[in-house]
């Protein structure tokens, strides 16, 4: 007999691992937005098959738990029945001996918990109350709902006019939302539960970069209705595309001397060019839109303009920087991100040749600032940030390209001070080292570590840490705002304010350009129904008929970049599209999630809105 | 077109065409029990799944269609398996307790598990006792329910109504009222059309045949029976009887075996509701100036229509004509005139009809619906299944009875009333005598064709004696929802709108006999169109036993006395009654 053996894998094992990937993957895809009940039961169940068996609460107290869920779902339950679960729950929670019993308890009263409400409609009613909206899941998981499926099987049929069509019927700028949409539709992408999630991004771009031809889009009659849009971002735009559609003649008031907003003034280059934004956004004025430029709007000039016009759409984004309120943020050689990058906007690029910058901020504006700055000639490029960086808010993939391109990142390091020289110029930075701890407002909160401050030198430093909303003017015109944020209802109207509607950043707070692109979209349907219209905007495309393939395991085509040391002379785009070989096998991969299952159906389109 | 290979047959069909349809074209009958042609293309059950080259999985043969080159076996033993076990899996969450079943004899599941072969089930049975109680008209029972989604689907695409949704998720999930709520709390119109588009007994009317025994063995009761008009397209379909040897007088012989004193006909108040409909329309276009008077107005025979403009529309029941349904005029007569004539207490006659219809007996129920003691004018509204149920309970050999006319004097009805069955048949009757009415003479009775046909929404402008007339017909609620908002919303506008709550009209009525996946209220129709074209009366006005009521005890249309037995005050009971 052995001493010591090594350890190897059974067979079993090794199917165990392959199923948990499998478990993995198919809770990743968030695609089910099951009823809270059943998922507290399923969770349960799962936990219980972990229990070793010694203790009592998580051996048999598991079973209990899972036996007084099934009669709430099996409608024998009443507001007791809710108690001894609480009670269950709680016990297990309390009185396990390990982690795998006190966890399970601690998840199951935070759903019982969590779910009142939810419990509640099931003991009450004998039904679930929890709605099923999630009828196709990438097109749920999509703030402006594009028909993904759509035109996804357009692209696969090689219609990429069509495809563009179709997707501005939700979505009026495809070709920014090709380049830089955060793609929320690709959390819930159901091919996430075979192998990996469609790569909707890309296919969107390839579809932009392919059209056949251009088209223009129909526009109903005139109305004689006149709309003025403040602020020519994504939801200006996008509220005035559909208005334009729908007949109205709209103006958009721009306060600077281009349209575009935060995709102008916030996103470089390298990762939206200007040309690209330039085309999408005139297609888009060519529909009949008036712009003035350079023209700030008040609080006085938005009473002028909803006096002169039959409605106002408010959406001026969230432009104003937060400063760190830290000493020697004065000092010379300090900037804000928001500035910085709104003078590149403006084509005014500056000069870091031979600086070391150091920014501070952990955002996708972070890395934007940080890999600006390596293209702006900058010697040394570091990221401040007091956290650490798997708990940066920065999307992973921009993440990784600043890392490629050599910025470095400095995590937990919490700024203290900037030092300065004896001219008042920037000498560097003092950080405070941090310990990640327990978890405040979700997140592993840091708080300084036993070890002393440090200087670390630089000639430059960008505060990339939010924006806030200018909505002072506003506010006290009597626009109803919380902390800033300019307070409309769901339908884009502001209360007490006839005709006046509000959205994007400057009401959600600073948020993703699709986001964005929703608001405006919603405060057009419901302006047009304001000024006593209901014109649609219906899909005006044939689409392709639906195949079952059957399930084919293939792999994910990732976009490509252009290598680090290229990319860093330039603000040419770093990423490259799919090839047309990668593109057609990605787009034969979506599994039509709106012919087969749910969408199936309830419907797997929304032929207008 | 597109070739392809169905179990080593070479097949051609049109693009588009699904495996299951290239499949029939091509003699190969494949299983389903969710799919409805265009209403219900939801791949559910998984029963229909058949094995196509070149693909691991199975494909559901419903809602896929063919390619040129596929190739598909039907009957593989990976289809086999599937759809076997697939039905095992129903079965093991089904009361198959087929021996008290309404739909035995008449289930697609039954059927189907029986054509696969299980003489034992290998699974455990559970059962969640859903039932929404025995009182209401219709009747869920959820230990029946294979969750196939078309009464879903019938009551929101069809019927504009939602009653039902699915409720609660995952294993849990079933098909029940919408929000949690009673049945009888939701604004069901009882159109029937959930149940008889249920591939099993999940859905059924509430039976009444035993009060109808009761009566029959009642030595004191007089028991008098009507037969709506579209009974006689249908009955006997359950008897395997041709339409032309399923006669109203073969059936009125199996009721006068049943022991009914008397055997009537529907028709005969449908000839009355014209004279009173007719005239009213005729009346509210003379007063059209006047303040209250507003058009269209509505037919009121469909008591599915009247219960869903109450719930949906209630500004717009006084547009809906006062005049009573036939079976309610009808029974009304009886218990009055008819008792009078044979010199009986209206409370020794039981009054029953046999209808297409189960919003028939919540309307036979309604608080406005009886005589002056209060009873009912109808007492018991049978759908024509509890009709044949209850020939087949006497065990009556249908074919060999004769066809005796039925009873004098509400036994006879003209070609205008046994065309109220179809869609269009009731404005067809009325324009027929509102034009003599208001001109003096008699139109050709076929000039009115244009409001006839299965199309959802009709409309036609005639002309009435120098005024024009525009009229629209429509059947199915959701027509009856897009006529409404048309009306609402200005696009359209008439003086007279006729309703049919069911697709079809009443011959595809929710208390018809059930044909599973087949919609045949189009064949139905014709037989009372040729009914019609075969009558030698063709007019209302024309029916000598009507004028002849008249006469003894009505005087004329809209009479004091007419009035009080033949209208109704259609806000003297909400929606819903629950």
């Amino acid at each position: 007999m052995a001493r010591l053996h090594v350890m190897e894998r059974t067979q079993a094992e090794a199917v165990m691992s392959d199923l948990h990937d499998a478990l993995g993957r198919r809770l990743a895809a968030r695609s089910l937005a099951p009823c809270p009940v059943e998922f507290t039961a399923a969770l349960v169940n799962m936990c219980a098959t972990q229990s070793c068996g010694k203790c009592t609460p998580c051996r048999i107290g598991l079973g209990v738990l899972s036996d007084l869920l099934e009669d709430v779902l099996s409608n024998r339950a009443d507001e007791l029945t809710l108690h001894h679960i609480e009670q269950a729950a709680e016990t297990i929670y309390l009185s396990s001996d390990c982690a795998i019993g006190y966890e399970a308890g601690s998840m199951a009263l935070a759903a019982i918990r969590g779910f009142r409400d939810d419990f509640e409609h099931h003991v009450r009613t004998g039904s679930c109350g929890f709605g099923q909206n999630d009828r196709v899941p990438c097109v749920a998981g999509c703030p402006a709902n594009v028909d993904i499926p759509g035109y996804i099987s357009l692209v696969e049929a090689g219609r990429f006019t069509d495809a563009v069509r179709l997707i501005r019927k939700d979505n009026p700028m495809p070709i920014v939302c090709g380049l830089v949409c955060e793609h929320p539709c690709e959390m819930h992408c159901r091919r996430g539960i075979v192998d990996d999630p469609l790569n909707i991004l890309a296919l969107k771009r390839y579809a932009c970069e392919h059209m056949e031809r251009d088209y223009r889009p129909k526009i109903a009659d005139a109305t004689g209705r006149r709309v003025a849009v403040v602020g020519g971002g994504p939801a200006g735009i996008s509220c005035a595309y559909y208005l334009a559609l729908m007949g109205h003649a709209v103006t958009i008031y721009e306060q600077r001397a281009h349209l575009g907003g935060m995709l102008r003034y916030g996103i470089p280059d390298y990762r939206l060019p200007r040309t690209e934004l330039d085309a999408e956004i005139q297609w888009i004025l060519d529909c009949g839109i008036d712009v003035k430029l350079n023209a700030s709007v008040d609080g006085d000039g938005l009473r002028a303009l909803r006096d002169e016009y039959d409605a106002v759409y408010l959406a001026i984004g969230a432009h104003l920087d937060k400063k760190l309120g830290l000493p020697g943020e004065d000092a010379r050689g300090v900037e804000s991100a928001v500035g910085m990058l709104r003078a590149i906007g403006d084509g005014e690029l500056p000069d870091f040749s031979g600086e070391r910058v150091m920014v501070v901020g952990g955002g996708n504006v972070a890395m934007d600032v940080a890999r600006s700055s390596v293209r702006l000639g900058a010697s040394k490029v570091m990221v401040a940030y007091r956290r650490r960086i798997c708990d940066m808010t920065a999307q992973d993939a921009e993440i990784a390209g600043a890392q490629a391109e050599g910025c470095e990142i400095l995590e937990l390091n919490a700024p203290v001070r900037v030092e300065c020289d004896a001219d008042g110029r920037v000498a560097g930075l003092v950080v405070q080292p941090q310990i990640i701890g327990e978890p405040r407002w979700g997140r592993p909160a840091p708080r300084a570590a036993a070890a002393p401050e440090r200087l670390v030198a630089c000639d430059r430093i960008v505060v990339a840490i939010g924006q806030d909303i200018d909505s002072a003017p506003f506010e006290a015109l009597g626009i109803p705002c919380s902390r800033g944020k300019v307070e409309a209802a769901e339908d884009g109207s502001i209360e007490g304010f006839d005709g006046l509607y509000a959205g994007g950043d400057c009401q959600s707070g600073p948020a993703t350009v699709i986001r964005a692109i929703n608001a405006g979209k919603v405060a057009a349907a419901n302006i047009d129904r304001y000024l006593g219209f209901d014109h649609k905007v219906s899909l005006d495309v044939e689409l392709p008929p639906v195949q079952f393939k059957g399930k084919r395991l293939c792999g994910r085509c990732e976009l490509s970049e252009r290598e680090a040391a290229e990319r860093v002379g330039d603000f040419e785009m770093v990423e490259i599209g799919l090839t047309e070989e990668e593109a057609m096998q990605e787009a034969s991969r979506c599994l039509r999630c709106d012919h087969f299952g749910f969408g199936a159906y309830r419907g797997g389109r929304t032929f207008q809105w | 077109m597109v070739k392809l290979t169905i179990d080593s047959r070479e097949v051609e069909v049109a693009e588009h065409t699904t495996i299951l349809d290239a499949a029939r074209a091509a003699g190969i009958e494949i299983p389903t029990l969710c799919y409805l042609k265009d209403l219900n293309e939801v791949g559910a059950c998984r029963v229909c799944v058949v094995e196509v080259e070149g693909i691991d999985q199975l494909v559901a043969a419903c809602n896929n269609c063919v390619l040129d080159g596929m190739v598909v076996r039907t009957n593989s033993p990976k289809v086999r398996m599937a759809r076997k076990v697939n039905v095992e899996f129903l079965l093991s969450r089904h009361d198959s307790e087929c021996t008290s079943c309404v739909r035995s004899g008449n289930c697609s599941l039954q059927s189907l598990a029986n054509d696969l072969g299980i003489p034992r089930l290998p699974y455990a049975k559970h059962l969640t006792h859903e039932h929404s109680g025995y009182s209401y008209p219709l009747i869920r029972n959820n230990d029946k329910c294979i969750g196939c989604l078309r009464c879903i689907q019938v009551c929101e695409k069809v019927q504009a109504t939602g009653v039902w949704d699915l409720t609660s998720r995952a294993a849990h999930t079933a098909v029940n009222v919408a929000g949690g709520i009673p049945l009888p709390q939701t604004d069901c119109a009882l159109c029937g059309q959930c149940v008889t588009h249920c591939p099993t007994g999940a859905l059924r009317a509430r039976d009444d045949t035993y009060r109808v025994f009761d009566a029959l063995g009642d030595p004191d009761k007089v028991c008098v029976v009507q037969i709506a008009p579209a009974v006689r397209t249908a009955w006997g379909e359950a008897f395997g009887l041709a339409p032309e040897e399923a006669t109203v007088e073969r059936l009125g012989a199996a009721m006068r075996q049943l022991g009914f004193d008397y055997v009537f006909d529907t028709n005969f108040s449908a000839d009355l509701t014209i004279m009173e409909e007719g005239s009213e329309l005729l009346e509210r276009l003379a007063h059209a100036d006047e303040d209250g008077v507003r058009f269209p107005m509505f037919t009121s025979c469909c008591p599915g229509w009247v219960r869903f403009v109450k719930s949906h529309y209630p500004d717009m029941v006084d547009q809906v004509s006062t005049s009573k349904s036939p079976q309610q005029m009808f029974g009304a007569v009886v218990k009055t005139a008819f008792a009078e004539r044979i010199g009986v207490e209206a409370d020794r006659i039981f009054s029953v009809s046999i209808m297409p219809c189960i919003a028939k007996k919540a309307e036979a129920a309604l608080p406005t619906m009886t005589g002056e003691g209060g009873a009912p004018d109808v007492d018991v509204a049978l759908t024509v299944r509890e009709a044949v149920r209850m020939v087949k309970a006497s065990h009556l050999d249908v074919r060999g009875l004769p066809e005796d006319p039925l009873d004098d004097p509400l036994g006879y009805g003209t070609g205008a009333a046994v065309v109220f069955g179809a869609t269009g048949g009731v404005m067809d009757a009325a324009l027929r005598s509102a034009y003599f009415l208001a001109t003096g003479e008699n139109p050709d009775p076929d000039a009115f064709r244009d409001v006839r046909g299965l199309r959802g929404w009709k409309e036609a402008t005639f002309d009435l004696g120098g005024t024009p007339l525009n009229v629209a017909v429509v059947h199915g609620l959701g027509n009856a929802r897009d006529l409404i908002e048309a009306l609402r919303s200005g696009e359209a506008s008439y003086d007279f709108v006729e309703v049919m709550a069911c697709p079809g009209g009443c011959v595809g009525g929710g208390g018809q006999p059930i044909c599973d996946g087949v919609e045949p209220a189009g064949e139905r129709g014709e037989v009372l169109w040729g009914l019609d074209a075969a009558s030698e009366v063709r007019f209302s006005h024309e029916n000598a036993h009507v004028a002849e009521l008249y006469d003894a005890y009505l005087e004329h249309p809209l009479s004091d006395r007419a009035e009080r037995l033949l209208h109704t005050d259609h806000h003297g009971w909400s929606m819903p009654i629950g």
